[in-house]
């Protein structure tokens, strides 16, 4: 992967001076490349990465595994796609293994989750069935560790 | 000084009269200080690979917990062989020409010791790593301590040796790349010197424990070239690029003769490496591309960033091709390296190391090791520019 890409996907806050710096590229070429990967889509947005744990927030998040049928045109496609335009699904993923989709999908309550599956995701055409999994604790999100205490046990000069 | 003078005077004169490293006083004021910024860290900022660390608590479970060979564990010392051949290009037999150390420190100790008769001379480059001087006087041995240049990227050529040798020159020490300048030497620099040493019957002791981390560069060990290995003592160990200061492992490899010269030492005084040291090293062998590659790409970075910083702020400074410092010069500013340091440590609360703890050539520079994040080397940049448009 290009290295821009790996800089901006630690730290998309870096400033674009500072990105050049670190390239040993001049600024205009950082800003040119970066403009082209967001026309593109390639870039498709910045995101803080959040400790929600410590938020007390009114939200539970599921992880659904559903079973589908291939449609004749469009294969998973059409059904996966249909399925993401939800708000409530965050993400999914095409799977392989004992079942096709992984949703992650997100509510202010369970009841209101289980709602979503029964009343929206279940019945649509091609859905065969659906196993849902609560999340209880994040430990780890987008490869950051939620409950590691930042600690240098380094002296603070050393040869 | 506090204590009796008749004590002091007990002390082994060799021992009395050598000061203590001028880092360890820099670091007893900084560590008086809070919230400071340290360039001055000369360890990764990096966690040990988490495979390693979690070997190490297997290795502890299944009771990896007792003395080993005193060359180390063999399996440990056959896989140290294969990554020796590939990376630096020489040939060792694991069962006598491999010695697992407390470190290169250690390993660098038992090199001089095992070699040196009171009054041989020993060449070595400044500025350098803090203990050579000391390690060598130890060992009874005379320093020569050969000045390496900012305007030559701090290399070291046949000519700085010629001036210094003498026919009671024994051993040449070598430390590429470099602490503190971030010198790498090309194979053509080394051939030269290597050419030197054969002409001079030299045995050479190289330190190489920097010789992953190189940017621009690719590493050249001076043992790969013509008729270096039988003369040559090879040393290196896990706490840089593996970011395992703490585990205190290194080794030597070497003609079979001088590395069962150097284990009757360690024998002796050292017994044996610590076993659940040795097995983590044993695991990061397992798969070091994937866990170095990472960390010399962020290295590179931040060489990168910091060597920008300082021709915006007109800091001259040779570009460091290895390790992880870089080495401006502060002679413009018109005060000792030592002065600048503490200046720029009591304004601005941020540490780097005064030059001169390297050797007095080191005079006139001050050691900025980038080991630390991105985040802390843009706000020492930004001090650093604060303070110098003061001066
Ligand atoms: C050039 C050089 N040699 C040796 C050492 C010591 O290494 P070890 O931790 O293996 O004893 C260092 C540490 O800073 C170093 O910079």
């Amino acid at each position: 992967m290009d290295e821009l890409l790996k800089i901006l996907q630690t730290n998309a806050l870096l400033s674009r001076e500072d990105i050049a710096r670190m390239l040993d590229l001049p600024a205009a070429e950082v800003n040119a490349r970066i403009a082209d990967y967001e026309k593109r889509g390639v870039i498709r947005g910045y995101q803080a990465i959040l400790n929600e744990d410590q938020l007390d927030l009114d939200k539970v998040t599921a992880v659904i595994e559903v079973k589908v049928t291939p449609q004749r045109e469009g294969g998973f496609d059409t059904i996966a796609e249909r399925v993401s335009r939800f708000p409530e699904v965050r993400s999914a993923y095409l799977m392989s293994g004992a079942y096709d989709l992984l949703l992650f999908v997100e509510g202010r309550t369970l009841r209101e989750v289980a709602q979503f599956v029964s009343e929206r995701l279940s019945p649509l055409d091609g859905v065969l069935s659906t196993s849902t999994h609560f999340m209880l604790k994040t430990y780890k999100r987008f490869g950051v560790l939620m409950h590691q205490e930042t600690s240098d046990e380094r002296l603070t000069v050393t040869p | 000084m506090n204590g009796s003078p008749s004590l002091r005077n007990r002390i082994n004169a060799t021992v009395r009269d050598i000061p203590r490293s001028g880092i360890r006083d820099f670091f007893d004021i900084v560590s008086t200080m809070k919230d400071v910024i340290s360039l001055g860290i000369g360890e990764p900022d990096f966690d040990t690979p988490w495979h390693v660390r979690e070997s190490t608590v297997f290795a502890l479970e299944r009771g990896a917990t007792h003395y080993t060979s005193n060359f180390g564990y063999l399996e440990l010392r056959k896989a140290l062989v294969k990554y020796v051949r590939k990376n630096f290009g020489a040939e060792y037999n694991p069962e006598n020409e491999v010695l697992i150390t407390v470190g290169v420190s250690e390993a660098l100790d038992l090199a001089l010791r095992a070699l040196l008769t009171p009054g041989d001379e020993v060449l070595y480059h400044e500025p350098c790593y803090v203990s050579y001087r000391a390690t060598i006087l130890f060992a009874h041995g005379v320093p020569l301590a050969v000045e390496t240049k900012a305007e030559n990227g701090f290399r070291l050529t046949r000519q700085m040796l010629e001036a210094q040798c003498t026919p009671k020159t024994k051993v040449l020490m070598l430390n590429f790349p470099n602490n503190p300048t971030g010198a790498v030497m090309s194979r053509a620099d080394l051939e030269d010197i290597a050419a030197f040493a054969r002409e001079r019957d030299l045995i050479v002791i190289t330190d190489e424990i920097y010789g992953e981390l190189t940017y621009d560069a690719a590493h050249t060990s001076i043992v790969s070239l013509p008729g270096m290995r039988e003369r040559t003592i090879f040393l290196h160990g896990f706490s840089k690029a593996w970011a395992m200061t703490g585990y205190r492992l290194g080794y030597a490899c070497g003609p079979a003769e001088l590395v069962e010269a150097m284990m009757k030492i360690h024998q002796y005084t050292m017994l044996c490496a610590s076993s659940m040291g040795q097995k983590a090293a044993i695991e990061a062998l397992a798969r070091p591309e994937t866990d170095i590659g990472e960390m010399v790409d962020e290295y590179r970075r931040r060489r990168n960033y910091i060597v920008a910083a300082f021709a915006e702020m007109g800091l001259e400074c040779h570009r460091p091709l290895g390790a992880f410092y870089a080495f401006p010069s502060v002679k413009k500013f018109g005060m000792p390296a030592k002065d600048f340091a503490m200046r720029f440590l009591h304004e601005e609360k941020v540490a780097v190391v005064p030059g001169t703890a390297f050797g007095d050539c080191g005079e006139g520079f001050v050691r900025c090791a980038y080991a630390t994040s991105m985040d802390n080397i843009k706000e020492a940049m930004v001090r650093l520019r604060r303070f110098i448009a003061q001066k």
